[in-house]
């Protein structure tokens, strides 16, 4: 079971899977032309939007880049508070 | 006959257009069919000498799009093979000379002559790219298992689907597996998972293609190197067969088949 545990850390230092990881990042950002700084800057602007009309926290937002097939898409999760909490 | 235009590209240079494109027609010229190709990178015209054709050069396509010459006159005919052409590159005109649509006619010329056409495309985006693109049925994208080579490979599947010319085919060339199972090279799963295509090739890294090459005698003539039986096995898969990817084991010999036997025995 340690095995199976040092086998998977071992994993990530292999130059391959950090090709492979490298390149996952690397490819979002040629297909959307978006740069992470982009993305980070849209983000912010979309949680802003957001606030504007529900209560939503922003710690447990998670929107972000995801590979379907040759199609990228942004997949937006973001739990909204209860309405009861915002009354109060 | 209605011939298939199979056009060879990658992105990026030096992955093994050429020589994917020279073993892929001599495989395919093997199996009986009549195949012509032709050289699209003017300015650098190299498939000549990887088929062994160079000294039998006297037309090339631009001298066919200009009509210095009939289509006829400019391809020669490799003698290995019943009935393999090749249509070379101009070596010394701007690459300007052709445009796509040059190369649409050129190739509906010959569509009821053959029964595949094959494109080798220059490296890059630009107006050799466009060109042997244009008259495409079929699209191959050969790339190494390296992050430049996969990145330029991934641009190049998206510009081949705005042209509504894919799904793009991959050739996964240059594997070396001792540094794949060492945790050191991209192995096809990997690149696939990344590139989203379908895999129509894994060609290991070969010496015999080095020495093939020298000799002008693509290792596709005979299937005695891993190269040359993966491209052949690639040419059985665009004629429609289903057949298994090669195991690229370096130790592939009779002890490592025997060894294998006796631990799925034990196991
Ligand atoms: N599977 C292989 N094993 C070993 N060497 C290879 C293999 N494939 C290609 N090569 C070598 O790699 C070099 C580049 O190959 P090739 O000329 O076919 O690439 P290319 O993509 O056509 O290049 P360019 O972009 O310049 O047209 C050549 O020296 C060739 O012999
Ligand atoms: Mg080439």
């Amino acid at each position: 079971m340690a095995g199976w545990l040092e086998q998977l850390l071992g994993k990530k230092d292999k130059s391959a899977e950090q090709a492979k990881e490298r390149l996952k990042l690397v490819l979002i950002h040629d297909r959307t032309d978006l740069t992470p700084h982009q993305l980070e800057v849209m983000k912010n602007e979309l949680l802003e939007v957001i606030s504007r009309h529900v209560a939503i926290d922003p710690s447990a937002v998670k929107i972000d880049m995801a590979q379907d097939g040759r199609e990228q898409r942004l997949i937006a999760d973001i739990p909204l508070k209860p309405a009861n909490a915002r009354r109060r | 006959m209605a011939a298939k235009v199979l056009t060879v590209t990658s992105g990026k240079g030096g992955v093994g257009k050429t020589t994917t494109t020279a073993n892929i027609a001599v495989a395919l010229a093997a199996l009986s069919y009549k195949v012509v190709c032709i050289d699209a990178d003017i300015g650098l015209r190299n498939l000549d000498v990887v088929l062994g054709l160079e000294n039998r050069i006297v037309y090339d396509v631009v001298d066919v799009v200009e009509g210095r010459c009939r289509l006829r006159q400019a391809m020669i005919r490799d003698k290995r093979l019943p009935e393999l052409y090749l249509i070379p590159a101009a070596q010394t005109r701007d690459k300007n000379a052709i445009s796509p649509s040059d190369m649409v006619r050129l190739c509906d010329e010959l569509r009821n002559e053959v029964d595949w056409i094959l494109i080798d495309s220059p490296a890059g985006i630009e107006r050799g790219f466009r060109n042997a693109l244009a008259p495409a049925d079929m699209v191959l994208v050969v790339t190494n298992p390296e992050v430049s080579a996969v990145r330029d490979a991934d641009r190049i599947i998206g510009l081949i689907e705005a042209e509504e010319k894919g799904p793009a085919r991959l050739i996964l060339n240059r594997v070396n597996m001792n540094l794949v199972k060492r945790g050191d090279m991209l192995n096809a799963e990997d690149v696939l998972e990344l590139l989203a295509v379908e895999l129509i090739g894994i060609v290991p890294e070969d010496e015999a293609v080095v020495v093939s090459t020298n000799r002008g005698q693509p290792v596709a003539l005979d299937g005695k190197s891993k190269a040359g039986l993966a491209f052949q096995n690639i040419a059985r898969r665009l004629n429609g067969e289903q057949v298994p990817f090669l195991s690229l084991d370096e130790k592939d010999g009779f002890f490592a088949r025997l060894s294998r036997m006796f631990r799925s025995g034990g196991a």
